[in-house]
């Protein structure tokens, strides 16, 4: 089962943990605020990923089962699309 | 008489317990001061919790909660040898609910507040992501209550808190350290933090260059 | 801003003749009840919540608010809730400055939107109907004396409570609108949950433009087949547009989806125009004359129809400063909720007035704003020599680049997406100009602004 994280842009006060805990999917923009790699969570940083939903103080972030349908997430900004 | 040096075991068990349960609270109290940013309402974002590139965040946040964690199951140790404990009688119940203890009603009243605080403060962080973080948050600053009762249940209960010694020392220092984090936390709050949002003011004067 | 909106503007010719307008009334006239029931004839009730769904499915109307949703899909959404617990909502909000085509509509046409509205609510089995619309447009059009009317008449069978909407950019999107309602700010909430399935007070929400209520009381009594007798195949009716002449003049007009824009708009004394408001897209004018009214003609170049808003930039001004004018109060306009939109639009603002640089408005506004010094000279010289202040240079435009990139995607709402369509349209569009500009020149010669836009608090020179 893949699974997909999404970032809540409001609750997110750029705190920056997720991205200590799981640098190789999210990294942190220029204003502290968190990046995601576009894409499914690979197998082997599910846990991490687990983690740093878990550790974040906002509860900001979270792991949902199925791919986005839809809904304006994550997008890829060379390609200027965006979901929606 | 062996019945006598097992129940003295329970008793100076639960003591020594005790103490190291006041110092392990007041490090969660602490390291809690230090890491906890204000809530982050709309325009307004509160600032990273410290943390370095040898120290991340999440270690620092993580050592916040594993000293809290420890410190509760050294209470659960306090608590229920004291129960255990024949020396002096001491109900379950009477440590869950306050004063209703035979013995010392006062004291032991204020260990139970301080217990039944603490366990709140525990569970609602173990169950953070069912209840939202506005809940949590309101929740969590029971903590500030459940400290200082237990450090009152601690002078009141210990005759060797309160005697010059070692303990007193200690319990002296404990408090001291608190103090002075709220001190320092308080302080800080008063230093405007570097908002990240430039004023309006800022986008239009741009307009007349 | 005058209330020159309410004449039918210069007539688009529609393929087939005489089908036109549809949603005006005849002369523009604003229709009274009377005059409204004896033009359209009754309000078709169907008798049967979800009744309606299968006409508005066959008649392939899609929203007018700017996102063109399919109808038919959100209806089904929100006509799966229990009878009685959903809500309806006529989005009448309007916050785009340029646009002036709701506020035409609720004044001539308010019964074909309140028509709509009830049609909309039999058909989710909504047991509350909601107008949202601005208090300054509340008072101009009069609505509240028109629902009255038809309570009294006993036309509505839901009864529709008229809420203010504030004056911003934001008010009309859908789950600020979903916020405000329920009793809290005008801020959009993240998603999911939609409003369709949880919006105000928690209860599945229709919310739709007024324009899109309209035509849909119109597919109710003339059927999808007539709706389709007019656009295209894949995006079939009509729709209202505000077109901004270049010669200053605005006009709301209704025109057939696919009429070419060389007929809307009036090309000759234009560089560019912009399509779909300030979340909309730059097209330079050669371009623009081969292109139509249409999503299906205007993705390819990264247009879109939006909320209908068709302006043409006259050939004298400069681009960049309207962009950059846009830009500053696009930034202004943000919640604020979100750190990336937060912080990403004020920077690419700041970084677009940069490009922009000095306004044009020294050279020939008699009552200049107080200038910085370097400006002075301009004022006083007929031949102004660039300014002292250094050129924007490559990297302003490198990290607008960058800061487009950030901020896309990552907000709640799409507003930082819209900004950055726009922005990136205009340094498209303007491409030469960036060019000029980069060097510290301006090819624009009038430094008057041209798009409305909302004064903020330290700009002088914002439009009206």
């Amino acid at each position: 089962m893949t699974s997909r994280l999404r970032v809540n842009p409001i609750a997110c006060c750029g705190h920056g943990l997720c991205a200590e805990l799981l640098p190789e999917l999210i990294s942190l923009d220029e204003w502290g605020y968190p990046v995601i790699a576009e894409g499914t969570v690979p197998p082997g940083l599910t846990r991490e990923a687990r983690r740093a939903v878990t550790d974040c103080p906002a509860l900001a972030l979270a792991l949902s089962p199925e791919p986005d349908r839809g809904l304006a997430g994550v997008i890829r900004p060379e390609t200027g699309r965006s979901e929606s | 008489m062996t019945g006598v040096s097992s129940s003295t075991a329970l008793w100076y068990a639960s003591r020594a317990t005790g103490v190291v349960s006041l110092v392990l609270l007041s490090a969660a109290v602490i390291i809690g001061i230090v890491v906890s940013r204000p809530a982050c309402p709309r325009g307004a974002p509160g600032g990273r919790p410290p943390g370095s590139a040898r120290l991340p965040r999440f270690v620092v946040l993580g050592l916040h909660r594993n000293v809290s964690l420890l410190a509760v199951a050294f209470v659960a140790v306090h608590v229920l040898t004291a129960v255990a404990d024949s020396f002096v009688s001491i109900s379950l119940a009477a440590a869950i609910i306050p004063f209703a203890s035979a013995y010392e009603p006062l004291w032991m009243g204020l260990g139970a507040v301080s217990l039944d605080l603490m366990v709140a403060v525990i569970v609602t962080s173990l169950l953070r992501r069912h209840i939202g973080h506005r809940v949590w948050r309101a929740l969590h600053w029971l903590a500030y209550v459940s400290w200082p009762v237990a450090v009152a249940h601690g002078i009141g209960s210990s005759t060797d808190l309160r005697r010059a010694g070692p303990l007193l020392d200690l319990t002296i220092a404990c408090i001291a350290a608190v103090v002075i984090a709220l001190a320092w936390r308080v302080t800080r709050a008063r230093v405007p933090q570097p908002r990240s949002r430039p004023a309006p003011e800022l986008i239009d004067a741009g307009a007349r260059r | 801003m005058t209330a020159a909106t309410t004449a039918a503007g210069p007539h688009p010719i529609p393929a087939d003749g005489g089908a036109l307008p549809r949603l005006l009334p005849p002369a523009c006239r604003p229709a009274g009840l009377a005059a409204h029931l004896g033009l359209h004839g009754p309000l078709p009730y169907r008798g049967a919540a979800r009744a309606l769904i299968a006409d508005v499915r066959a008649s392939g109307l899609t929203g007018r608010g700017g996102a063109a949703f399919p109808v038919h899909r959100k209806l089904e959404v929100v006509a799966a809730a229990r009878p009685g617990r959903a809500v309806v909502v006529g989005n009448g909000a309007e916050g785009e400055p340029a646009s002036h085509k709701d506020e035409a509509l609720l004044t001539l046409a308010p019964h074909l939107v309140l028509d709509g509205l009830q049609l909309a609510a039999e058909a989710v089995g909504a047991g509350r109907a909601i107008l949202y619309v601005r208090h300054d447009v509340l008072g101009r059009t009069r609505i509240e004396a028109r629902i009255s009317e038809r309570t009294a008449t006993g036309l509505d069978r839901v009864p529709v409570s008229v809420i203010p909407a504030p004056g911003r950019f934001l008010a009309g999107q859908e789950s600020a609108l979903s916020s405000l309602v329920s009793g809290a700010a005008a801020v959009p909430r993240f998603t999911p949950p939609r409003v369709s399935e949880r919006g105000v007070d928690g209860r599945p929400t229709l919310v739709q433009n007024v324009e899109t209520l309209a035509h849909l009381a119109l597919v109710a009594r003339y059927g999808p087949a007539w709706f389709r007798s007019l656009g295209t195949l894949s995006e079939p009716g009509t729709m209202l547009c505000t077109l901004r002449q270049a010669d200053g003049s605005v006009t709301v007009a209704e025109a057939a989806i696919g009429t070419p824009l060389a007929t809307l708009l009036d090309l000759r004394a234009a560089s560019a125009i912009l399509i779909g408001g300030y979340h909309g897209a730059w097209i330079p004018v050669r371009q623009a004359a081969t292109l139509a009214l249409s999503n299906a003609a205007l993705r390819p170049v990264g247009g879109f129809l939006g909320a209908g808003v068709l302006a043409a930039l006259p050939a004298r001004r400069c681009g960049l400063a309207e962009a950059a004018r846009v830009a500053r109060y696009l930034a202004r306009e943000s919640a604020g909720q979100c750190g990336p939109c937060r912080n990403g639009l004020p920077a690419i603002a700041a970084a677009t007035t940069e490009l922009a640089g000095p306004p044009l408005s020294a050279h020939l506004d008699p009552n200049p704003s107080p200038p910085a010094a370097p400006h002075l000279s301009a004022h006083l010289d007929p031949n102004p020599s660039p300014p002292a202040a250094p050129h924007p240079g490559p990297r302003v435009l490198a990290d607008l680049t960058r800061w487009a990139g950030l901020v896309e995607g990552r907000g709640a709402c799409h507003h930082p997406d819209g900004t950055v369509r726009f922005l990136r349209s205009a340094l498209r569009t303007f491409g030469d100009e960036v060019g000029e500009h980069v060097r510290g020149r301006c090819t624009g010669s009038d430094g008057r602004p041209f798009l409305p836009v909302p004064a903020g608090r330290a700009d002088g020179d914002e439009g009206s």
